[in-house]
């Protein structure tokens, strides 16, 4: 890279910074469970479109955004990917009271890139891999899922030597990316546009519902653009991304 | 303390073997680095002395991303583990001490070669006047000169490597008693809220790395003077 070419580059961000902080269009701050990356990004690029506001996406676990938020940062809504943290932050007095609702029920998929390592249930059954990646089963409510069945099958035992942790589900989706792990339980909006591999979305009647919650927090209570968010999400476009990402919107689906 | 749950016990001791671990391979790798860097009249040896500088300003996620990629099946750490069957070195102690021996590197190479770089050539002409084989003269006399080196080279690399966070959180996968160490372990009490744990780990950290450095301090001064 030439100085030349890097000047032309700094340029180019800070005037888009500038025009990004035009008279009316404002900007929000969203605290994003690590699953809902690509979802979030596609909803924040559609909302842009539509409204004009920015929004400023931050991923992590659940638990760690959740912690965050517990510090004073300066979210204004949180994507959790679970009930119970929104529920707290009201609770805490961190979030807005009636704000809370589901944006999306995830789904866990076992997942190798080896086209013919997963077949199903078996696959766990027989245990012909080193390693199983999942997330963090505290900090994410994808990783309590993965655990949850394996307990279910009566597996979690067996298993439990061969599972490796990733702080978030981004990352458990990395160890298996780079073949570090051999298979994994992922969220299925991950393997979006992903076709290799090979792949068992799990049945729902092996974990609970991961029902995703938004919630409005206090520091966002008196912005239009999170308020225009919030609402943005429950409707159509959004919508029509997070079914795309393959995510629920009914618990028994 | 009773009050601690047996895991952090665990990371505890896994720390300390993995610190322990990686600083003995460091003081074999890098005194060789560290002689050839002080001695050498090669043009490009400061090119090789600003490698092993490197992870000094990488973050840590470079390391951590590199090292994922070179462990995994498709990488030579992923050939060397196909040795005894594996297919990774990533999520294994062996991955991590590989990690923490590039990460703690120059802590260790740097203060010796300063000690050896402060002993100059006179020493050395001597050694060989009296007949002194090179080899001899390193050991006898060029080693023990640069005691003081050694020393801060050993507390450094230890210490760096129980410090160590990023690299481990990429390429560690968090299994107790193999991967977990401190660091991560007060990263997870955190990210999940458990802020007993977090803070009687961290707080043990302080008073680690407190002493460390004090100590360090102050043996650095006793060394110097009895070297007068």
């Amino acid at each position: 890279m030439t100085f030349k070419e890097l000047f032309r580059i700094t340029l180019g961000v800070v005037t888009a910074s500038l025009m990004g902080t035009s008279a009316f269009a404002a900007q929000t701050n969203v605290a994003v469970a690590a699953n809902f990356t690509d979802a979030a990004k596609e909803i924040a690029a559609a909302f842009k479109k539509k409204t004009g506001h920015d929004t400023v996406l931050s991923f992590g676990s659940s638990g760690q955004l959740y912690t965050q938020i517990t510090q004073d940062a300066p979210f204004q809504i949180m994507l959790s990917a679970d009930e119970e943290r929104p529920k707290k932050l009201i609770s805490d007095g961190l979030g807005v009271a009636d704000s809370q609702f589901t944006y999306a029920i995830g789904k866990l998929v076992l997942w190798s890139k080896d086209p013919n390592l997963v077949t199903g249930e078996a696959t766990l059954t027989n245990g012909t891999f080193a390693k199983l990646s999942i997330c963090n089963p505290v900090a994410a409510p994808y990783g309590a899922a993965a655990i949850e069945t394996m307990k279910s099958l009566k597996l979690y035992d067996a298993l439990q030597p061969k599972l490796v942790e990733g702080a978030n589900i981004t990352q458990a989706f990395q160890f298996v990316a780079t073949g570090n792990a051999e298979i994994g339980f992922v969220a299925l909006s991950q393997l979006r546009g992903n076709t290799g591999g090979s792949r068992w979305l799990v049945p729902q009647n092996l974990y609970k519902p991961i029902k995703q919650d938004a919630v409005l927090l206090k520091k966002g209570a008196g912005s239009g653009a999170a308020a225009a968010l919030m609402v943005f999400l429950k409707g159509p476009e959004a919508r029509a991304i997070i079914e795309k990402y393959g995510y629920a919107f009914d618990s028994n689906s | 303390m009773q009050d601690l749950p047996p895991d952090i016990w665990i990371a505890i001791r896994l720390t300390i073997e993995l610190a322990a671990t990686a600083t003995v391979i460091l003081l074999i790798v890098a005194t060789p680095i560290a002689w050839w860097l002080s001695r050498s009249r090669a043009r490009w040896k400061e090119a090789v002395a600003a490698i092993v500088a490197l992870p000094l300003v990488l973050p840590p996620t470079v390391l951590g991303y590199y090292l994922l990629v070179l462990l995994g099946p498709s990488g030579p750490g992923g050939f060397v583990a196909g040795l005894w069957g594996a297919r990774t070195l990533a999520f294994t102690f062996e991955g991590l001490v590989i990690g923490s021996v590039i990460y703690s590197m120059p802590f260790v190479v740097q203060p010796i070669r300063n000690a050896f770089d402060a002993l100059g050539d006179r020493p050395l002409e001597v050694a060989a006047t009296l007949r002194a084989s090179p080899i001899r003269a390193f050991w006898t006399v060029a080693v023990p000169l640069a005691r003081r080196g050694f020393l801060t080279g050993t507390v450094l690399g230890f210490a760096h490597t129980v410090g160590e966070f990023g690299i481990v959180l990429m390429i560690g996968g968090s299994i107790p008693g193999k991967t977990k160490v401190l660091s991560v372990a007060i990263y997870d009490y955190v990210e999940t809220s458990q802020w007993h744990e977090a803070s009687i780990l961290a707080a043990g950290m302080v008073v680690f790395a407190f002493v460390v450095i004090l100590s360090m301090m102050l043996i650095e001064k006793r060394v110097s003077r009895v070297g007068e």
